[in-house]
């Protein structure tokens, strides 16, 4: 393999931004027939260097060669002619469109300047066919879940006649066996000679699929590594650049146990949405952490959502400190001091052109309405208060939200409803597509809030996250909650063969 | 100092400005007669006050992602309302009630986009129509004239040797931006107009706070539609406030509020509108035949559009710096660092 030549090689590369030096004399090189890791904490450039690379954002300095020859494109769809194709972390399709216009859009095939639907449709069934996926080419987008759209966004990629394909975090939201999927896909292709750039935050899938990793931190070039020559520990240690003193902390796991007698804060009874979640009972005692553990699409976020009254229930009762509450929408749970943090931080969390400190304060304003302004002294302290509890970066409360790296976006809507001070927390994959450094954090802080007495609910598709964390945990399967499990050594073998048998033990 | 928002707007509007004096060097001078100001900005200032209300009214209902297509209808009904109420009432109940059904129908614009989330540009487009018929329904078809003293001061009053109808302009933009930045009223705003689910989610009534803006756009169209009433003496149910909505978003858009909602800035659209209402001055000032008015217009609107586009200004300076040699490289640079 290295015999062969770089398709593709930056040298050099500067990038700078108000304020930061994004990208300091990075350099990369990616050869035909490989599927190349681009690891780093949040922050540390990959994203920038991607963006530089695919014309996203002009280089200050530093040259970009494709197939021996420098290039500099002016935009992503230049680069995709040229061969490099990206697919976002966060899916970057329309939603309004079908399946089949999604691959297509842009470049659908044309007879005499018409465009040609059956054919549309049966070539996206043949690319989707390719990632062995079979679902309705003529269905809108927005209708299917994530996972489906993440594998449309890798077709649409493929379909071009691409050199060097883009992965940036393509399975933060796929369950388990669509990533294996996605790895078949990605192994396939590689032995068709293509280059694969992958940026994941999953230690365990860059060691299956990786051939050679890049290791950046802080904007810098660490190395360049064959996988064969490194282990986990190893490159953890390179991307955070300390010791690993701090995951060792993680093993928390024999904390303090609420006791069974401690006073029941919310409790579900038979609620449920049909078309979204089975009738369900669910209990959340003071101080205790529940985990929610299931597939992707087995009714976790729903549940989660009908809890906060971002969904109505059209089933059950829920009871707040023993009294019965109707949630009818957010506003309501925020009164009986309930929070809940989107999965999708972009669109259902955050407001990405206001500043650090303005969404910090939103939520406790919109409590207070709009007559009672929190003044700015005091939102200026809030947020300075966050941003040093939570480590947010920059950390200057007058930052646009929407310029900060995923890690520190999901820091900010944790302090947003962290600011509400809630009884009942319900996070909904907190630590979805941010690094280990931010992750660790994220998870030592729940811990610790749920030993200061607050209710958790914790969604998550990383097993030993839940495990880790959780006092009990709800098994979700089909839109059922099939099994509740205290977590005395629970093992994610259990949990997993709780899910594959869809009964509780 | 280019990074404030202001700044792109505002220099389009002095550079216009200055560009009629270099044509009419008179174009400055303003002295005093029978004990107020005269001159041309000071006509810029009177005849520029409806356009500055209803665009500060349309700068809100942007802000949440809406907009409002009926004002230049509202505007003929409450200028007609006011004037056939002249006829058998005071002033102030006149006034008073023409702005109270002017509430009415911003509740009812408001109502289809908040309540039944009909796009606000269908929505209001209902009224668009509907309302220029109120309006001549409201006046018998006819033109309604008025010669009630206090109505006409309105317009043609003065105050401290300015025009009444830019101060009520002013007043009703001081009011605005004090409670929109002194509560908390803009950041919820701007937080709807962001992102509605996230604010949503978020615990914000985000229906209420919309439905408000479109009673208050409304409510500022009525006032511009006394003045301009008083302006000519009269209510004209066709004409009046003609494609008043279409200025009104221009002068939104130049004040750097974005169509797509979120951030918006009431400074900005005074001095989009202050920048509209110039170019008409300028019109007359130059003498531009009326058949040319039109693309006069179009062509200054296109030339701030464009300094105002970052893309554009970036590519005005690719294309300096391209062909020179190495030397004049530094130029534009040096201008930036200035910057």
């Amino acid at each position: 393999m290295n015999q062969s030549r770089a398709i593709l090689r930056m040298t050099g590369i500067h990038k700078r931004f108000p304020g930061v030096t994004a990208l300091d004399d990075v350099d990369f090189r990616l050869f035909p027939g490989e599927v190349h890791a681009l690891m780093g904490e949040n922050g540390a450039g990959k994203s920038t260097l991607i963006k530089v690379l695919t014309g996203v954002e002009g280089v200050d300095a530093g040259t970009i060669e494709l197939a021996g020859s420098p290039v500099s494109f002016g935009g992503p769809d230049q680069a995709q002619r040229a061969g490099v194709s990206t697919v976002y972390q966060e899916v970057n399709l329309c939603p309004n469109l079908s399946v089949a216009e999604n691959i297509f859009i842009g470049r659908e095939p044309r007879r005499f300047g018409r465009i040609q639907w059956s054919r549309m449709r049966k070539r996206a069934e043949e690319l989707l066919a390719r990632l062995d996926l079979h679902v309705d080419v003529s269905a809108e987008l927005g209708t299917q879940s994530i996972a489906v759209q993440q594998m449309v966004a890798i077709a649409r990629a493929l379909d071009v006649q691409a050199r060097v394909l883009v992965l940036d975090e393509p399975t933060s939201s796929l369950d388990a066996k669509e990533v294996e999927q996605l790895m078949d896909v990605l192994r396939a292709l590689r032995a068709d000679g293509m280059a694969i750039l992958f940026v994941s935050h999953f230690i365990d899938q860059v060691f299956a699929i990786a051939d050679r990793m890049t290791v950046l931190r802080n904007g810098k070039l660490v190395g360049e590594y064959p996988t064969a020559e490194m282990t986990p520990v190893e490159l953890v240690r390179k991307m955070i650049g300390k010791e690993l003193a701090a995951l060792d902390e993680l093993e928390v796991s024999e904390r303090s146990r609420p006791d069974a007698d401690r006073p029941v804060l919310v409790a579900a009874d038979g609620l449920g949405r049909s078309g979204a979640i089975e009738p369900f009972a669910l209990t959340v005692r003071r101080g205790e952490v529940v985990g929610l553990a299931g597939l992707l699409g087995s009714g976790r976020t729903e549940l989660a959502r009908l809890l906060f009254g971002a969904d109505h229930a059209d089933a059950g009762t829920v009871d707040v400190d023993g009294q019965r509450v109707h949630l009818r929408s957010p506003r309501v749970a925020m009164k009986h001091r309930i929070a809940f943090c989107s999965e999708n931080r972009k669109t259902e969390g955050l407001i990405a052109e206001l500043t650090i400190r303005e969404n910090i304060a939103l939520a406790v304003q919109a409590d207070r309405g709009w007559l009672r302004p929190i003044p700015r002294r005091r939102q200026l302290e809030l947020a300075a208060r966050y941003i040093e509890a939570l480590d947010i970066r920059p950390a200057d409360p007058e930052a646009v939200v929407g310029t900060l790296s995923g890690g520190n976006q999901q820091k900010v809507l944790l302090a947003r409803w962290m600011a509400t001070e809630p009884r009942l927390l319900i996070l909904d994959e907190p630590t979805r597509g941010i690094d280990i450094g931010a992750k660790a954090e994220i998870q030592r802080l729940v811990a610790s809030l749920s030993e200061d007495g607050m209710a958790v609910l914790f969604v998550s598709a990383e097993l030993e996250e839940v495990l880790r964390l959780s006092h009990h945990v709800a098994v979700l399967r089909d839109r059922r909650v099939v099994a509740q499990l205290a977590n005395e050594g629970l093992t994610p073998e259990e949990i997993m063969s709780t899910i594959a048998d869809g009964t509780g033990s | 100092m280019t990074r404030h928002r202001l700044f792109w707007p505002a220099a389009a509007l002095v550079a216009l400005l200055l560009g009629n004096v270099a044509v009419s060097p008179r174009f400055f001078a303003v002295e005093i007669r029978d004990g107020h100001l005269y001159g041309n900005l000071i006509d810029i200032l009177r005849n520029g006050a409806p356009l500055i209300l209803v665009a500060v009214g349309m700068t809100l209902v942007v802000a949440t992602r809406g907009i409002d297509l009926s004002v230049g209808a509202v505007v003929a009904v409450s200028g007609g309302m006011a004037c056939v109420q002249l006829g058998s009432t005071s002033v102030v109940l006149a006034v008073a009630i023409a702005l109270g059904l002017c509430l009415v129908l911003g509740a009812w614009n408001g109502w289809l986009v908040a309540g039944l989330k009909i796009q606000p540009i269908v929505a209001t487009l209902i009224l668009m129509v509907a309302g220029r018929g109120l309006a001549q329904l409201i006046t018998g078809g006819q033109i309604v004239t008025v010669s009630s003293g206090p109505f006409l001061a309105i317009a043609g009053g003065y105050l401290l040797t300015l025009p009444l109808s830019f101060l009520i302009a002013m007043a009703v933009f001081a009011l605005t931006s004090l409670v929109v930045r002194r509560t908390a009223l803009g950041l919820l705003l701007e937080s709807v107009g962001g992102n509605p689910e996230a604010s949503r989610l978020s615990g914000l009534r985000s229906g209420r706070l919309i439905w408000l803006c479109y009673v208050f756009s409304a409510l500022c169209a009525g006032i511009a539609g006394l003045i301009i009433s008083s302006n000519v003496t009269g209510a004209d149910g066709n004409n009046a406030g003609l494609w008043m909505e279409l200025d009104a978003i221009l002068a939104v858009v130049i004040g750097g509020t974005q169509l797509t909602g979120g951030r918006f800035s009431l400074g900005g659209t005074v001095i989009g509108a202050l920048l509209i209402q110039t170019l008409t001055t300028t019109v007359y000032a130059l003498g531009i035949p009326s058949q040319e008015t039109l693309l006069f217009k179009a062509v200054v609107v296109t030339a701030v559009c464009l300094v105002q586009s970052p893309a554009f200004r970036a590519k005005l300076v690719r294309r300096r710096r391209r062909p020179g040699p190495p030397a004049p490289v530094a130029a534009p640079e040096k201008v930036e660092v200035a910057s």
